[in-house]
């Protein structure tokens, strides 16, 4: 496998590859010198689309421990401002001889395109793309639950993880779905009808309308960002309606297990879909998600360009 | 002058001779016995009315990058049609009697197929005020067809207006059934795969609400109505039960709602982007379904051509349409006649004399008998071919079907007794 | 491989034994009784190693004597020559390695590679007072100019020829054979 784009595309036995990889790779950032040579000499491009200050950040914090050459092309202020074509863009990066392309877009399907166009020949790493998926979050969201649920290690067999809030347009909720269930977790989704999408009942997973029965017996709960303008599109009649009905308050954390851990991807709507007392109580591992991210994505960037071919898939 | 076409078998049947006297049919003569000036031998192929497409997009004026007039009806003669309406969502539109006879004079000076021009419903298709309909149907063009296409006639109120108003002219309104507010943002048929792919969806209700709204509009009316792309199991029931009760409409569907499924958008190649979008597997099933008994009546390209980089792009910035001329009649053997849902006589109903009938064409779509203008098309059903983008007649090449082996090639193609394609390839 | 039918013994497992308490006695002499020293084995087989080395070294002095892994995959100077690999475990002592005298422990030192590798990898985790080298067998070719403090065995080898460490840890029972490369 030469890129990664979809959770789907990984087995249980890639995605553990890469979950073990991510555990060796988190003892660096104890040490007082934070980096490894692997991939000195090697270029990686963050190839951003939208703004996002900490998914960008994470990989490039990923990609400098291991020692590669970091470009940050950021959409904004650039060419593809001024209405470059994504296949220029790429032209032009495999020009400069880039290894690798961390490519956040606003389009679904964007790093698809990236990666099967004959545009590049780099390796192309999914950041977030439209609604689509969000590999490398699954993958530290994974991480973080089979550390806490699993004592990390093994897979996620039997673990209730519940999903929350804006499926539709959540592209976590996509890799999430996909990823958890190949590690054996159950996964129940949870949002107002309207904010899951037509066709969800073929995912493999539950879904539930009524948020106090699907987190009940949960092991973990992951609460996705609502966006405020969902509301003028009438996703949902208000804000306040819909974080009574699907927010995560102290009332009902305080129903959860006591083993129950809470998760959010970042950023948080705090009020919205999680209460700020949730989100900084001793349950939330938030925080956490954020330093497994460059964990998770050093073990990604190791295993598909560390050697001379990708460590993942193939066998 | 007169021309023999030595050995075709009209509506694959018994071959004969079809000897030509200028721009008609002379007479129909055991093979072998047809005496004229002009020989062309043929090996038994069928023979067909001219195919005639309702619903090609030709770009001219305007986007000439993507097709012109003369590219696109060479494609279209190519593909075996002597007549072609050309949409009217061109810039500028053709919603005044200037553009459409300007649209006509260009097909004139082309020469290889009748080009009858659509009119514009409303202004500018902005769906707010009805375009000079008479003016484009007393015009040099004799605007029949009237459509808003690659936009619906949204506006209840319009609507009736317009299907009331073209009864006038003895005109149709072709509409493009999309609820606006339903599919905004749309990128792919709403389902399974769009849940999975996270493109936004462009669900079947939405075709269907304008739909089941414009029968009864029609039907409160008393109008002619017709549907362009039917590409839900839904909108062929709704058809279905409109003709039972008796409602004056008709509905035509693509080649590639006859073929192509919505798994195709797993690639997120915006080759396959089109609106409508391609449907499931049941919806594929039900159009083939409608088409067979009737309740289609015709099959019609919606032939949309687009530059590259309008297509070599990420999905959603790209634009929607395929070409279709070029390979329509192979996409029918494929889905209709190789599984026996239809003979050769009925594709030549669904793909010349019904389309030649709604769009009040009376020069073609008629009976391959003596005294009938020789609008014709000659077809080797079995012969094989690889469609390769690059060798098509058409300026663009956003074609579905790149690398795909097709069966049937067009062998001759007849305007008025004129060849416009000889073994193949273009006779003018 | 567990099939050893085409390889021919060179230290059958009481010599292994004998090999790992002569090392153990050597470290204790010329570290002098030092009370800083780490042992650090380099995955797989090096780990079990250093286990073992450095029980009988606790039985030598009477204390117990710090042991952990030390994974060089991230540092080979080979590592794009060949697919990308699993990693293996880095486990260093809770006391650290600083001001430690660290000795490395190996299976098999062959072109030095390896040892390159693994300094540059002890590098950094921290500076260590004194590194030393251990190693079951030597088998000559060196490729750098690297050497081993404490050998288990010297065995000339032709570049031919395949060593093979056998331990009970990973294999069930101890063992070094030397066969035909490829057999």
């Amino acid at each position: 496998m030469q890129h990664l784009l979809s959770t789907a595309d990984l087995t249980r036995d890639d995605a553990l590859l890469i979950l073990d990889t991510a555990a060796e790779l988190a003892q660096i950032s104890d040490r007082p010198m934070k980096k490894l040579p692997t991939l000195r000499g090697r270029t990686v491009v963050n190839l951003f689309y939208e703004d996002s200050t900490r998914t960008r950040i994470s990989f490039e914090a990923a990609a400098k421990r291991l020692s590669a050459d970091v470009i940050n092309f950021s959409a904004k202020g650039s060419s593809v401002s001024k209405g470059e074509s994504l296949k220029d863009t790429a032209l032009t990066l495999q020009a400069m001889g880039a290894d690798a392309v961390v490519i956040r877009h606003a389009a679904s399907g964007a790093p698809h395109r990236l990666a099967h166009s004959g545009w590049i020949e780099s390796t192309v790493i999914n950041a977030g793309d439209g609604t689509h998926e969000h590999p490398t979050q699954a993958l530290l969201d994974a991480y973080t639950l089979r550390k806490h649920l699993r004592d990390g290690d093994g897979d996620l067999a039997g673990a209730r993880i519940t999903i929350v809030g804006d499926v539709l347009h959540s592209r976590v909720a996509r890799s999430n779905v996909l990823l958890l269930n190949t590690l054996g977790a159950h996964v129940t989704l949870c949002a107002p009808p309207t904010l899951l999408p037509v066709g969800v009942e073929e995912w493999p997973c539950a879904v539930s309308y009524a948020l106090d029965q699907a987190i009940a017996d949960a092991d973990a709960v992951m609460m996705l960002r609502v966006q405020l303008e969902r509301m003028n599109a009438s996703f949902f009649p208000s804000a306040h309606e819909y974080s009574r009905r699907y927010g995560l308050d102290a009332q009902r954390m305080s129903t959860l297990p006591t083993h129950t851990i809470v998760m959010h991807p970042g950023p948080m709507n705090r009020g919205m879909e999680i209460a700020a007392d949730v989100a900084d109580s001793k349950r939330s591992v938030i925080v956490e998600q954020v330093s497994n991210g460059v964990s998770v994505r050093m073990a990604v960037m190791y295993l598909l360009l560390g050697g001379a071919e990708s460590g993942i898939g193939g066998n | 002058m007169k021309t023999v076409l030595r050995n075709v078998a009209p509506y694959g049947e018994q071959a004969v001779d079809v000897v030509l006297d200028g721009d008609r049919i002379a007479a129909l003569v055991p093979v072998g016995t047809g005496v004229g000036d002009l020989v062309h031998q043929f090996s038994g192929e069928v023979l067909l009315p001219g195919l005639v497409d309702l619903h090609t997009h030709l770009r001219e004026p305007g986007r000439e990058d993507a097709e012109t007039i003369l590219t696109g009806t060479r494609a279209a003669a190519l593909g075996g049609y002597t007549a072609v309406h050309a949409m009217a969502n061109t810039d500028p539109v053709a919603d005044t009697a200037g553009v459409v006879e300007q649209v006509l004079r260009l097909g004139h000076a082309a020469g290889y197929v009748d080009v009858r021009p659509v009119g514009a419903v409303t202004v500018g298709l902005k769906g707010e005020r009805l375009a000079e309909l008479g003016a484009m149907a007393d015009s040099a063009a004799q605007v029949r067809v009237f459509s808003d296409d690659g936009k619906c006639v949204s506006d209840p109120l319009l609507m009736r207006r317009a299907l009331e108003y073209v009864k006038a002219f003895d005109g149709v309104v072709a509409q493009h059934a999309q609820e606006p507010r339903l599919t905004e943002g749309a990128q792919m048929n709403e389902g399974v795969v769009s849940a999975r792919l996270g493109l936004a969806g462009w669900p079947a209700v939405a075709e269907e609400a304008i739909i089941a709204r414009d029968v009864l509009l029609a039907e409160h009316v008393g109008s002619r109505l017709h549907l362009c792309h039917l590409s839900t199991e839904g909108s062929v029931d709704i058809i279905r039960w409109a003709k039972s009760r008796g409602i004056n409409v008709t509905a035509e569907v693509t080649p590639h709602h006859l073929l192509l499924t919505d798994e195709l958008a797993a690639t997120y190649d915006p080759v396959y982007k089109v609106n409508p979008p391609l449907r499931t597997a049941a919806d594929v099933e039900a159009v083939r379904a409608g088409l067979a008994d009737g309740t289609i009546d015709i099959v019609a390209t919606d032939h949309a051509p687009h530059p590259t980089e309008d297509k070599d792009c990420e999905w959603a910035a790209a634009a929607m349409g395929m070409l279709g001329l070029e390979t329509a009649l192979s996409v029918v053997i494929e889905t209709m006649i190789d599984s026996g849902r239809l003979t050769w006589r009925q594709v030549a109903e669904r793909m010349s004399t019904n389309p030649a009938r709604i769009g009040r064409v009376t020069d073609h779509g008629n009976p391959l008998a003596a005294g009938e203008y020789a609008n014709l098309c000659v077809v080797d059903p079995g012969a094989a071919w690889l469609v390769d983008p690059a060798a098509l007649a058409s300026r663009s090449r956003n074609t579905p079907y790149a690398a795909r082996t097709m069966r049937g090639r067009v062998v001759a193609t007849f305007l008025r007794g004129t060849a416009t394609v000889l073994n193949g390839a273009l006779a003018l | 491989m567990s099939d050893t039918a085409d390889l021919r013994a060179v230290l059958e497992p009481a010599d292994v034994a004998r090999a790992l308490s002569r090392i153990a006695h050597e470290i204790d002499e010329r570290t002098k009784g030092a009370d800083d020293i780490v042992l650090l084995g380099i995955p797989t087989r090096g780990v079990a190693l250093a286990q073992r080395v450095a029980q009988r070294l606790a039985e030598i002095q009477a204390h117990a004597i710090p042991v952990g892994s030390l994974d060089i995959t991230m540092y080979r100077d080979d590592l794009r020559l060949k697919k990308a690999r699993a990693l293996l475990p880095t486990e260093i002592p809770a006391g650290g390695i600083d001001d430690k005298t660290v000795i490395l422990v190996d299976d098999v030192l062959f072109s030095g590679r390896t040892v390159r590798a693994a300094l540059d990898a002890l590098g950094d985790i921290g500076r260590p007072r004194m590194v030393q080298l251990a190693v079951l067998v030597d088998r000559g070719h060196r490729e750098l100019p690297i050497r081993a403090d404490y050998v288990g065995k010297n065995l000339p080898t032709s570049l031919r020829e395949s060593v093979r460490v056998q331990l009970i840890e990973h294999d069930g029972e101890d063992g070094v054979y030397v066969g035909t490369a490829g057999a």
